[in-house]
């Protein structure tokens, strides 16, 4: 079977945890076998790995129509794009495009990021997502999350091949409750579009089904799984200190909950002061929780080391003893199975998807501070629940693969094209 | 001929309330008050009561006929004195037909026979009190938590002065042998055993109302001739279950109540007649040894102890309960006593199991949390508190033994100081007597000569607050008042 599939971000070079699962998805797709994944991102790097799909970059898909030569091709973009796919695509421009501000190629810049002109940068996406559309050969489309909605609709429009729609979050969760109308539309236009629904959680599903008025039959969960750690990873120095660590490790947002993690800190400080709390990660609620750590008189407990990346989440994640998630609203939430995957003891909201799936895991209302606090002193107080927690959590999270979840969406595919 | 010995189980735990680390040092109730009263009167009023009420009638259709057995924890009493007490007078009546025999098993349900053979005794010891207070019978036959042995306690079952013990009819213990007669321990085979027949027992606890199951529906007729068809040399068959299957685990809709109370009549038809474990015990000869090297009960697929003890949390809070077992045993605090007793209760292990499939979901039927890692943070906290109160009894600096020796230096001063002061106190009395008589003699010889002196005058006042205070003044001072004139020398003279 053939995939179309459209993303936003790819590894190494991501923002989010949507590069992480649309990476590990499409790989557990391809080891299910007999997939030939064709993955559309704005901007390719060059670095990424290239074996189990074959990645097209917007920035280099023309528009317009220049005369160039191969050699020229080449030594522009060889480095990402075959030239032979650069011609294939430049004689299936499908429309005069030479009034936007094209390059030397006729291709159009993308960030490949989030920039403020977002909106524009989608509406470009969907315009090169049109030439692709007709020059691949494929059966089904796959869009990843609303940025790359309208480019699913318009190449579903091109080739009458269904479409599909993996929502990773909704603007719901992303506001708190307060979308965005722009982007509420975008959304339910996709999801009005889609021939399926892929949700990453029941919650997720159920905001689709209740916020966006789609009908149940048209959605399905499959859940997000992790890809097993390297072992450079696993292998990190370890920088133990002999007070025990709660991390958090995350954007510091309204939706990642972390006055609630600041409160039950302190609690658990009233009667146990060994302890120490990490609150890693960057965000526009740091310094209002910098300011409250200080209001509970715990600033000397409470550390903001700042956004970590790369090796550094998993020595953070090597030096804690517990992990913690007390989302308010997480349509997924990976970290925590990351966190399990090093063998660190995690606490999650249950307004959180990942709380589907995890049984080796405390999980607490993201308002409870009381049982949150009663979670973190437990698990730092009594060796046999950090055992238990650490053994059967690894246990349980290296059975979570994205082969089942590639499955799973191939079963979709066959669903959707009645075979 | 061959009989049928039933024994229903009857035990509520003391459930503990949400308790937070924070309340640790500053909140010594543990309990869960409402969730307590309300299962114990929902189970009561759903099976407990029309069960026993079944049971009653078939014993009187029967003409006492009828017989079983009920093993009735102590922490369930507890709660039916507080919550159904009518439940307590049912209990009683059931008692006074003298058909039902009552079961010796530990106070508080608890698994300390175990970790802790003392506390073991003990709390079968304390349930024997109870039941024979509440029913006036004294228990012969061992059932221990969750049917619980092991070779390693029949000695010790045995020393206790029971005739036999109840357990389960493991199948990786019995291999090829029968369940249906009785056997005697290997390690103590003065001491017979009774093992619980899965299949007919399970026919009626799990199976009855399955609908699937290609035996439904189950007649009290079909489930006799079941009974009567096993072979002729079979004697006994023992049913064991709990109580609650009648009209909660099979709701009284599924006629559950009717099938019990039509199985007398069928039996009698087929000549089987039903005993209590100690007539069985009595009346049957063991056939052979049996060995149980490792602890066997009647939960899980396992049959082991791994429903309570089968996790790193499990072990844990177990070993840190026991660990203060004997220093509870030193203390004199009362609440201290009975806190000691509801934390030992099993079922606060069974909700900490993080099994999975078809045992984990019957732990987590009966679990008031959410998960075993509830559970356990909870249970540890109410469990740190109940350490802390012990270690405020006597500092934990003090090593059980040289606590024991001290506590007995203690008592044996007490007993010496107790002994003196009574020596003492007579002494006092004495004295006091003789300051009396002296007094009242000075009294005598001032009549004689008022007019001597008028110091006497304030003597006199003090005299009758004398009376006053010794115990038996009136007798001493008539007593006093005779001796007087033949006593005639006073001081005044």
């Amino acid at each position: 079977m053939k995939a179309l599939m459209f993303g936003w971000e790819f590894p190494p070079h991501i923002l989010g945890g949507l590069g992480t699962a649309s990476y590990g998805l499409t790989k557990g797709m391809w080891e299910c076998g007999d997939m030939d994944i064709t993955f559309v991102i704005p901007k390719p790097f060059g670095d990424e790995e290239r074996h189990f799909a074959n990645i097209i970059g917007m920035s280099q898909v023309p528009i317009a129509w220049r005369d160039v030569s191969r050699d020229y091709v080449e030594q522009r973009i060889g480095k990402v794009m075959d030239p032979d796919l650069y011609f294939k695509l430049r004689d299936h421009i499908y429309a005069d495009f030479n009034y936007m501000r094209t390059n030397d190629l006729g291709c159009l810049e993308f960030s490949g990021r989030y920039p403020d002109n977002l909106v524009e940068e989608i509406n470009n996406y969907s315009i090169c997502a049109g030439v692709i559309a007709r020059t691949v050969d494929f059966d089904i489309i796959h869009s990843h999350d609303w940025l790359t909605y309208p480019a699913g609709i318009h190449a579903k429009q091109v080739s009458g091949k269904p479409l599909v729609i993996h929502v990773h979050a909704t603007e719901f969760d992303r506001s708190r409750g307060k979308p965005n109308p722009t982007v509420f539309g975008i959304e339910k236009d996709g999801m009005n579009n889609a021939d399926h629904i892929i949700t990453v959680s029941n919650l997720t599903r159920d905001t689709v089904i209740n916020n966006y008025g789609i009908d149940p039959a048209k959605v399905t969960t499959v859940h997000n799984a992790v890809t097993p750690l390297t072992p450079e990873q696993l292998n990190v120095p370890e920088h133990k200190s002999k007070d025990k660590v709660v991390t958090f490790l995350g954007r510091i947002t309204m939706q990642k909950g972390p006055e609630y993690f600041v409160e039950a800190a302190a609690k658990v400080l009233k009667n146990n002061p060994n302890v120490r709390f990490v609150m890693a990660g960057s965000g526009d609620m740091m310094d209002k929780m910098i300011l409250l750590a200080a209001e509970r008189g715990i600033a000397d407990r409470f550390h903001f080391p700042g956004f970590q990346k790369g090796s550094q989440v998993y020595e953070m994640l090597k030096a804690s003893d517990v992990y913690i998630m007390p989302s308010v609203s997480e349509p997924f939430g990976i970290s925590p199975l990351e966190a399990m995957q090093m063998g660190v003891p995690s606490i999650i909201s249950k307004q959180s998807g990942c709380a589907e799936i995890l049984t080796n895991v405390i999980k607490t209302d993201y308002w409870d501070i009381d049982a949150m606090a009663d979670a973190i002193n437990s698990i730092v107080t009594y060796p046999a629940m950090y055992q238990q927690l650490r053994e059967d959590g690894l246990a349980e999270v290296n059975q979570i693969t994205w082969d089942k979840a590639g499955r799973k969406v191939i079963d979709i595919y066959n669903k959707v094209l009645n075979r | 001929m061959k009989a049928i010995c039933f024994y229903f189980q009857i035990h509520q735990p003391f459930r503990l309330k949400r308790y937070r680390f924070f309340d640790i040092g500053n909140d010594h109730y543990y309990y869960d008050d409402f969730a307590n009263d309300d299962i114990v009167t929902r189970i009561a009023q759903r099976s407990y009561i029309p069960a026993a009420e079944s049971l009653l009638k078939m014993i009187e259709e029967s003409n006492g006929k009828f017989k079983c057995a009920l093993s009735i924890t102590g922490t369930a009493l507890e709660q039916f004195e507080q919550y159904v007490p009518e439940f307590i007078d049912l209990l009683k009546k059931l008692a006074d037909t003298g058909c039902v025999e009552f079961l010796a098993e530990t106070y508080a349900h608890s698994l300390s026979s175990l970790a802790d053979p003392e506390e073991f005794v003990n709390q079968v010891k304390v349930h024997d009190e109870k039941i024979k207070e509440l029913f006036g019978v004294q228990p012969k036959v061992l059932r221990n938590t969750e049917l619980i042995y092991s070779d390693e306690l029949a000695p010790q079952i045995l020393a206790m002065g029971y005739k036999g013990v109840i357990t389960e009819g493991a199948k990786h213990i019995l291999g090829w042998k029968s369940p249906n007669y009785v056997y005697n321990a290997a390690s103590a085979p003065k001491l017979k055993i009774l093992l619980k027949n899965d299949k007919f027992s399970d026919d009626i606890s799990d199976r009855f109302s399955n609908t699937s199951w290609d035996e439904y529906p189950l007649t009290a007729d079909k489930y006799i001739n079941w009974i009567a068809s096993t072979p002729a040399e079979e004697q006994i068959v023992n049913l064991f279950m709990n109580l609650e299957v009648f009209g909660d685990f099979q709701p009284r809709e599924t006629g559950i109540f009717q099938f019990l109370e039509a199985l007398p009549r069928f039996a009698e038809e087929r000549g089987i007649e039903f005993w209590t474990p100690t007539t069985a015990v009595t009346k049957l000869k063991p056939v052979a040894e049996l060995s149980v090297l490792h602890p066997i009960s009647w939960a899980d697929e396992a049959r082991d102890t791994s429903a309570w003890l089968g996790n790193k949390l499990q072990n844990e809070a177990f070993s840190k309960l026991y660990s203060v077992s004997e220093r509870v045993r030193l203390c004199e605090d009362r609440r201290l006593k009975q806190d000691w007793y509801y934390l030992q209760a099993a079922d606060h292990f069974f909700y900490m199991s993080t099994k999975n499939m078809h045992d984990g979901s019957v732990h987590s039927q009966f679990s008031p949390y959410d998960t075993p890692f509830d559970a356990f943070t909870n249970y540890m906290n109410v469990l740190a508190d109940f350490i802390v109160r012990v270690e405020e009894q006597y500092p934990m600096s003090i090593d059980n033994e040289e606590l024991s020796s001290l506590l007995t230096t203690i008592r044996n001063q007490e007993r010496e100081i107790e002994v003196l002061n009574k020596e003492a106190e007579s002494m006092r009395k004495n004295i006091e007597h003789f300051n009396e008589e002296h007094l009242l003699r000075e009294k005598a010889a001032e009549a004689e000569a008022p007019k001597k002196t008028r110091k006497p005058c304030a003597r006199k006042a003090a005299a009758p607050k004398a009376e006053k205070e010794t115990k038996a003044p009136k007798a001493k001072a008539t007593r006093a008042k005779k001796a007087a004139p033949e006593a005639p020398e006073t001081p005044a003279e």
